[in-house]
């Protein structure tokens, strides 16, 4: 129980940290080499090397840019080990909505397992899909679904 | 299974009315024919008790609703205070057009109520049905419900369904921040009420047969896995259906509520299982690298019906309800998904999506004699009525906006389901049990 407990609070203080760099960070993009967050921060991972892969309509296969950024993140996450992860699956709206879960939980695994090649331990690495339920882009169009078929690793 | 239920003992007296001479005429309809005109019907405001207008215009939005009848508007009647003690005069409601009259009494005290209907088959002079029912007073709309579902047997030959409910997935708030929250109310949207309190994202929704428990699928808090929870609609008590280390989602109840049918998600390979409700013991249905989710049970238990993308693109296929020799049943163009079985037996109803968009179709239960019903930007999730002839299912606008919709299975007759915020899932009970 001890154990619980202290990891939460370290989790509520960096998140705190989290939102007090995305202040002034969210302004930024796209993504460039930034001074304005510490290294080491959620926010430099999300700004410097990028939280997320996107994925072909109905694939859950990594492609070429997502590999890219896949061996961004296991380079930093070899560097920033306290760090838990979880890698969220999603899928845009164009799919039923069970297999969109299950597709968001391949396209989550495929992550998982292309930073576990890359040295990260299995053990630190927890996935879980959001199907087609919590879009990161609200639209109907090629735009919006092309940023709802991702998996985003949140560190914590 | 049917477990004594408290309602049971609501409705103390329904029988029969004056057995009258059988006379069928006009007053009938077969609606496997390709064409019909709807039965014009008049239901005059049961007379006695105020609450038999509100009676009245319950079984007049069902009828209306179904396609199959045409409501006359009661401002055309000629015969005024017509009620259930004696014979109405039949030349009046020809005159207005009428095959069907249905007339009725209402009497209350001490918190109970008699009701006598009767349906008049105005063509043949005669009466059609009648039934006497006594009940809590509260129970009105239950008895509109009731009367309804006769008047639609005693007309088409088939078993009603207005006597039951629908379970669906509310939605309120943002698009990307969604409150889902599992709702119940009436097949007419009265007593609507929420069965989850939205603090995380609850779907798929899916009554037990007896209605006395609801199966969905909810994501936990703190980034919890989404898990399969079963939960009593009147006590609120919700347990875990199985403490599975992945995602399970995708629940379904056999016919007879021994069982649960459900995915289980594990480092990205999705197979189905199936958990005894009581026992609590689980056993693997599927065994495969691909998604194998949305199963269905056959409306006797033996068959499964289920989707899987292990051919390479999502598809039905068929197997026996204990596993094993699974068959792929559906060939047309494009992908399939959300197979549910009629309770009839007679058709499987399905999602499909192709470039065109979106559809509701059916088909047989070895793949043949394909029909689309209804299609859009994006239509999903048929659920079955009782009596097999109606689908529910919801449908989003391009850009945001969901709501239900039903279509009977010729495809005639779509409309919109009253919802009181948008909505999407829906899970249409079986008949209330009496």
């Amino acid at each position: 129980m001890q154990t619980i407990k202290a990891i939460a609070a370290i989790g509520a203080l960096m998140f705190i940290a989290a939102c007090s760099s995305n202040t002034n960070t969210a302004s930024m993009e796209p993504p460039s080499a930034s001074t304005s967050v510490a290294p080491g921060s959620i926010g430099d991972f999300r700004q410097n090397v990028g939280d997320r892969v996107y994925f072909d309509t109905d694939m859950s296969s990594i492609r070429a840019d997502g590999r890219d950024t896949l061996a961004k993140q296991a380079e930093w996450l070899k560097r920033y080990t306290n760090y838990p992860i979880t890698i969220e699956g999603k899928c845009d709206e164009r799919g039923t909505r069970e297999y969109n879960l299950a597709l968001g939980e391949r396209r989550a695994n495929a992550a998982r397992q292309y930073l576990v090649a890359q040295g990260i331990p299995a053990s630190r690495i927890k996935t879980i899909s959001y199907g087609k339920e919590r879009p990161e882009a609200v639209g109907s169009d090629e735009g919006a679904w092309a940023r709802n078929r991702v998996a985003i690793t949140a560190l914590e | 299974m049917m477990i004594p239920h408290r309602r049971t003992v609501l409705f103390a007296a329904a029988s029969a009315v004056l057995a009258a001479p059988a006379a069928r005429a006009q007053l009938t309809i077969d609606m496997t024919k390709p064409s019909f005109e709807p039965v014009p019907i008049a239901i005059v405001d049961l007379q006695g008790d105020p609450v038999g207008a509100q009676m009245a215009t319950v079984i007049r939005n069902n009828l209306q609703n179904s396609g199959l009848f045409r409501s006359i508007p009661p401002g055309s009647f000629i015969e005024k205070n017509v009620g259930a003690s004696a014979p109405p005069r039949f030349p009046d409601w020809r005159q207005v057009g009428a095959a069907g009259l249905v007339v009725g009494s209402v009497a209350q005290s001490g918190g109970s109520i008699k009701v006598d209907f009767r349906l008049w088959d105005v063509i043949a002079g005669a009466q059609a049905t009648g039934l006497s029912f006594t009940s809590q007073a509260s129970n009105w709309r239950r008895l509109s419900h009731i009367i309804s579902d006769a008047i639609y047997k005693r007309v088409t030959g088939e078993e009603g369904y207005f006597d039951t409910r629908v379970a669906y997935v509310s939605e309120t708030g943002p698009l990307n921040n969604r409150v889902k929250r599992i709702a119940i109310m009436d097949q007419d949207g009265a007593n609507n009420r929420y069965i989850t309190d939205g603090a995380t994202i609850a779907i798929t929704p899916r009554f037990s047969p007896t209605l006395q428990e609801i199966v969905y699928m909810a994501f936990g808090e703190n980034k919890g896995p989404p898990r399969v929870y079963l939960q009593n609609v009147d006590s609120g008590r919700r347990e875990l259906m199985g403490n599975f280390p992945g995602m399970s989602f995708a629940p379904r109840f056999s016919p007879d509520g021994s069982r649960i049918a459900m995915s289980l998600s594990q480092d990205g390979r999705t197979n189905l299982f199936e958990m005894d409700v009581r026992g609590r013991s689980q056993r693997r249905l599927t065994n495969s690298p691909a998604i194998d989710t949305s199963p269905c049970y056959s409306s006797d238990g033996s068959q499964i019906v289920f989707n899987s993308d292990r051919g390479g693109s999502q598809q039905l296929y068929v197997m026996p309800s204990g596993g094993g020799g699974e068959r792929r049943i559906s060939f047309g163009e494009g992908r399939y998904a959300t197979p549910v079985w009629s309770p009839r037996g007679d058709y499987i109803a399905f999602t499909k999506i192709s470039s065109g968009g979106f559809g509701i179709g059916i088909m047989r239960p070895d793949g043949s004699g394909e029909r689309l019903l209804a299609n859009g930007y994006l239509v999903e999730g048929p659920t079955w009525a009782p009596n097999g002839r109606v689908l529910m299912f919801f449908r989003q606008q391009r850009g945001g906006g969901v709501g239900l919709a039903a279509i009977d299975v010729t495809g005639r007759f779509e409309r919109t389901v009253p919802t009181p915020t948008e909505a999407s899932d829906p899970a249409w009970s079986p008949l209330i049990p009496q």
